[in-house]
This record gives C-alpha cells, structure tokens and sequence, in this order.
C-alpha cells in the first residue's frame, strides 16, 4: 500500500528521493567520525584488556583467576545498554561524571574485553600441550613461549570468532545514541524527526551498517587467508 | 656426564618414579627400554625438567638440580640449555619454516645474531639430510623428515646431552630408518644420547648399554649384547619374549 500510494505520488517521490540524497551526507559523516573510530578505539582497548584477562583465567594466580572470572561474569550477564547507563547516568551520583565519548569507549572496551577473553582463552587452549613443551626444551621461557609459539598459533585460530565480536561491535555502537553520542543512529533519529520519514531514514542507517559490515566481512576472508598460509588445505 | 641420584617422581598420589640412580659418561648412548606405563618416558622428561621430580638431584654438564628443594622457573630454563628433546609427536613449530624452527632457539634464547645462526641452522639441516628443504613448513614434510628437522632444532642449541622420547613410534616403517640413520650418525660423533626406544636393531647397532626401566625402577642394565642375549632377572626376560 504504502509503496503503490509513493509510486502514485510523483511529488512525495521526489521529496523521498530528496530527503535520502541531503540525509546521506550527515549519515556518513556519523559514520566516520563517530562509528567507525568508536568501534576502532573500543575495539583496540578491548583486545588488550581480553588478552590480560585470558592469561589471567589460565594463570596459576588464584587470585588472577577469581578476578578475571568475576569480570567476565558480570559483563555478560548484564545489558550492555545498562553498563553504558550507568557509567553515563549513575556514576555522576557518586561524583564521576564523564562526557559521552569516554563513557561510550569505557562500556565498549569493557564488554569486547569479557567477550573476547573467552575467544582468546579457548584459542590459546587449543594449541597443542607439545607446542609448549617444545618451546621450553629449547630453553625458552614461559613468556617466550607466549609470544613465540602460542600467539601466532592462537591468532589464526581466533580470526573467526574475533570478526564475529568485531562486527556486532560495529552495530552495537547504536546503542551511545542512548548517552548522547551524536553516532550515525542517533543522527538517522534526529533527521527522521524534523520530516517523519522514520522508515526511510532508519532503512538508510541500516545500509550503510550493512555496507560496513559487509566490507568487514571481505577483510575478514583476507586475513584468514594468509594465517592460512602454514596449514594444508 | 650426567648423575642422577635418588630420583623420584609422583603425580598426586601415583608413584612413577620410585628412586633411580644413574650415572652416564660422556659420548655414551643409552637406551632405554620398558613396557607402556613402566616410567621410561616421565624419566627422560625429568632429564629435560619438563616434569619436575618430587625429590633427587640430576647434574648434567657440570651444573646441579636438587630437587629436594624448591626450584626458580629462571634455573629451569638454564639447566633445560644442557640438554636436547626430541619428541616422539615432533612438536615442530607449525606456523615456521624448517629452517626457522631450528633457528628458533639461538635467536630467541641465547639472542645470538641471526645471520650467524642463519649458518648454523643451515648446516645442522644439512646435517640431517634436509638442506633442499629448509623453506618447507612442517605440515609440507613427511613425519621422517619432520623429526629430523626436530632433530636439528635440538643440535642447534648445542646441549651436551641429547633425549630422544620414541623418536620413531609415529612414523611409517619406511621412514624410521632415516631418522635412525642421522641418530646414528651422531653417536658416531661422540653425542651423549638418551634414548627411549622400541627399537631394537638401533639399540644393538648403536647403543653402549641398554636399560631396563619397569615399576619404576631400574631393573636391569648392561651391554646390549648381554641384555638382549642373556637377561638375568624374570621381568626382563618376560619383557623381551613379548616385544621379540
């Protein structure tokens, strides 16, 4: 219905056609300078504090151990909306207050850092006991062996699982339109109110998610190839 | 070259290793035999620390570990230099070159310059017969001649002993007779060898005493010769029927 009566209408067409043309320039820009870095950023910090925390879930440390377990614990088992609720919202009751951009980078690292923890702790799992054994005969130590041997290994292992939390970080950034982060979502929402043609402007944030995601996804295929240089095939 | 005094191993509660005495010269090869489940291969493992006994000494090479008390990971590391392990799965390093396998150790370790290990590492390769093959990745080798790209990781760090855990028990039987060979090859050469093996030809050919390792303790040792030939003791000889 909706189509056929645009169809018909050749003035509401042009308007549409309008609106997605002055629409898409902002759109990207959101992109750009909001989505893309947040997730690069977020991303960065993410991976760092997931390694830390893997090592500390296989470390002999007891301590180590409980910590990094609580961690992971408590990020996935709550909303990442109210994570980011309550270090925008909550924290300046105590007396932290933090503009969007931090708080944003803050919630995101926190929960790539819990998920991917358990991708790279099962990674560095999978590699063989012998690998560590054959590091330490030639006198290495456990370090080493980590950078060495394990790593590199883990790595190639990790690629698809690491893509996967990588891609739904991409979209999960539409979440910082909630503490004011003026990202790509936020800015569909506030274009879409001034005119509302809400199904025309979130179709038109939904694409270019798509089309980022969808060229993540190629790099992805990329690098898996050439990890995949020292496997058969 | 090595001595081992009152070595004893336990994991939990299971005592492998019940109490060895050994004492092994320079430029000897020693081979050890023993049923599944006997010790042999968690004794050789202990030579190289990759289990640590629960009490003894073993010095190789000159330097003392006293295992009654506790051990640093750092002293670890440094007794592990004196000596060499090749295992029966080979344990190569998948995701490098034959070349840089063996150049791992030097460079990384010992932090020697890469261009003088470059040469090193070449001509242990050649050493094993695997020159033309030195740009190949493990899994582009056959299981022969992935071992003998282990084996020259080991000589590449040059320790004074060389472990070899069942070296041949994963190969094809067409291919055990070339690892065998560069083994050979290096007992000629004067190489202190300990070696857990099946094999009993190599340990005829190449060995300077053989023992017998079961319960946990050394049962019987002597020239192979003698051993083979001639066993004393009943468990020795019940052994010897089975794997004959």
């Amino acid at each position: 219905m909706y189509l056929n009566n645009i169809l018909a209408d050749p003035e509401r067409m042009a308007r549409l056609v309008e609106i997605a043309q002055n629409s898409l320039l902002p759109l990207i820009q959101g992109a750009i300078f909001y989505t893309i870095p947040l997730t690069l950023i977020s991303f960065v910090f993410g991976i760092g504090l997931a390694i830390l925390t893997a090592l500390a879930r296989i470390s002999d440390v007891k301590f180590l151990r409980a910590v990094a377990r609580v961690y992971v614990s408590a990020i996935r088992g709550t909303p990442l909306l109210v994570q980011l609720f309550i270090l925008f919202y909550g924290l300046p009751t105590i007396g932290i207050v933090l503009d969007p951009w931090p708080s944003a980078i803050i919630g995101f690292s926190l929960n790539v850092g819990a998920y991917a923890s358990e991708i790279i702790r099962a990674a560095i799992l999978s590699i063989p006991k012998g690998q560590w054994e054959a590091g330490y005969s030639i006198g290495m130590n456990n370090r080493q062996v980590l950078k060495r041997i394990i790593f590199p290994q883990a790595t190639r292992v990790s690629i698809p699982p690491l893509s996967n939390t990588f891609i739904s970080l991409v979209k999960d950034t539409s979440l910082a339109s909630m503490i004011l982060l003026t990202e790509m979502f936020r800015r569909a929402q506030e274009i879409a109110t001034t005119n509302y043609e809400f199904l025309l402007l979130y179709t038109e944030a939904a694409l270019i998610y798509w089309v980022i995601c969808f060229l993540l996804s190629i790099a992805q295929g990329r690098i898996e190839n050439r990890l995949d240089r020292y496997v058969s095939r | 070259m090595i001595t081992i005094k009152g070595l004893k191993k336990s994991f939990n509660e299971l005592e492998v290793l019940k109490g060895i005495d050994l004492e092994i010269d320079k430029g000897k090869v020693v081979i050890i035999i023993g049923p599944s489940g006997s010790g042999k291969t968690t004794f050789l493992r202990c030579l190289n620390v990759l289990e640590t006994p629960t009490e003894g000494s073993i010095s190789i090479g000159g330097q003392e570990m006293d295992f009654t008390k506790k051990v640093s990971p750092a002293a670890l590391s440094a007794f592990r230099r004196h000596t060499g392990m090749v295992f029966q799965s080979y344990n190569l390093f998948p995701h490098m070159a034959a070349l840089e396998n063996v150049m791992e150790g030097p460079v990384t370790v010992k932090k020697e310059p890469k261009e003088k290990v470059r040469e090193k590492a070449e001509y242990y390769l050649e050493k094993v017969g695997l020159s033309d093959k030195k740009d190949y990745y493990p899994f582009q080798l056959s299981g022969g001649q992935q071992q003998r790209v282990g084996i020259a990781r080991a000589l590449a760090m040059e320790p004074d002993v060389m472990l070899f855990d069942e070296p041949t028990s994963a190969l094809d039987p067409e291919l055990v007779r070339e690892v065998l060979n560069v083994m050979k090859d290096l007992a000629n050469e004067g190489m202190t060898m300990v070696v857990v093996t099946h094999e009993m030809r190599f340990a005829q050919e190449a060995a300077d005493e053989v023992i017998f390792i079961d319960g946990g303790v050394i049962v019987e040792r002597g020239n192979p010769q003698d051993l083979f030939n001639n066993p004393q003791m009943d468990r020795t000889k019940s052994f010897l029927r089975k794997i004959q």
